[in-house]
């Protein structure tokens, strides 16, 4: 007998596989995404460290107009993320032939929303309390458990990035005070990373 | 020596068919418009594919509206996901003994 059947017998548990694979996870997501929204991060924590150096403290209406301002920041940031994260896995979606509000989608978003949902709520509350110490560890911790959640439903790989934003969320309440160093590390640094690892694996070639 | 071959499933013969297969053991259900994006064949295609896995009993259809439109959803029979565990057993066999 020669080699041929095994050879098609391989072909064919490789469709399977990529088939089964296709199907379940929501596999258009782009490691540009994540590089795009990390460069949004450390821009925001940067401008934000800049602010926070040239603010007089000694004011009382100085802190609150801060607060407020720092709100604002953080919005402008998570959507200049979120936006630029969307285009390019628009982008990608056209290629793997996947549609980007299909039903792998759906199953993904619904599964990050419900714990980034509880954690925003939970981290303005904390900022209501003025209990700014957490802010970043908050954000942290439940970025990090939605990405875990939503592991099942794209690339294996993202429960990697989900353990880092984890151990960066935990460590850094043992050093409070130091929030937004650890929130450029997880939102900024380990996005970039891990786009870049992404890309680099599954989507250079293309 | 056996031929392994004549443990494969015939009706899995079609790439077409395989690939519905794949798609709905790992799926609780699929709708005829998701499964024409991820095999990327035209609608007579797929439908006559999916008529040939009906009438085997591997997978069952499930007919509903949302608003108007009607929405088909097939989903993998007892029977369906027996014979693609056969079939994939099959292939392994054929691997193995080419070793």
């Amino acid at each position: 007998m020669t080699n041929q059947p095994a050879g098609a017998s391989l072909d064919t548990i490789r469709d399977i596989k990529q088939m089964m694979e296709r199907s379940s996870r929501f596999i258009s997501l782009s490691g540009l995404s994540g590089i795009s929204a990390g460069v949004c991060a450390l821009a925001g924590a940067w401008y934000v460290n800049d602010t926070i150096e040239h603010t007089n403290f000694g004011q009382a209406y100085a802190a609150i107009s801060l607060t407020l301002h720092l709100v604002k920041v953080a919005v402008i940031v998570f959507l200049a993320a979120l936006i630029s994260a969307f285009f390019f896995t628009y982008l990608r979606s056209k290629k793997t032939h996947v549609p980007i509000w299909g039903t792998q989608a759906q199953r993904l978003m619904i599964n990050m929303i419900i714990p980034l949902g509880v954690g925003g709520l939970f981290t303005l509350k904390l900022v209501d309390l003025g209990v700014y110490g957490l802010v970043a560890p908050s954000c942290l911790i439940f970025y990090g458990l939605s990405l875990l959640n939503a592991s099942k439903y794209t690339f294996k790989e993202i429960r990697h990035l989900a353990i880092v934003q984890l151990l960066l969320g935990l460590t850094n309440c043992w050093f409070v005070g130091y929030g937004l160093y650890f929130w450029a590390a997880g939102f900024g640094i380990a996005h970039i990373a891990y786009g870049a690892i992404m890309w680099w694996k599954y989507e250079k070639q293309a | 020596m056996k031929n392994p071959i004549e443990h494969l499933n015939k009706i899995f013969d079609s790439r077409i068919r395989l690939g519905i297969m794949s798609a709905l053991m790992v799926n609780e259900s699929i709708n005829f418009n998701d499964l024409k994006e991820l095999i990327q064949v035209t609608d007579g295609n797929l439908a006559s594919h999916l008529k040939t896995l009906e009438e085997a009993t591997y997978i069952k259809v499930q007919k509903a509206f949302i608003g108007r439109k009607t929405n088909t959803t097939y989903s993998v029979t007892k029977a369906g996901e027996k014979a693609f565990k056969s079939h994939l057993d099959a292939l392994e066999q054929m691997i193995r003994s080419m070793n």
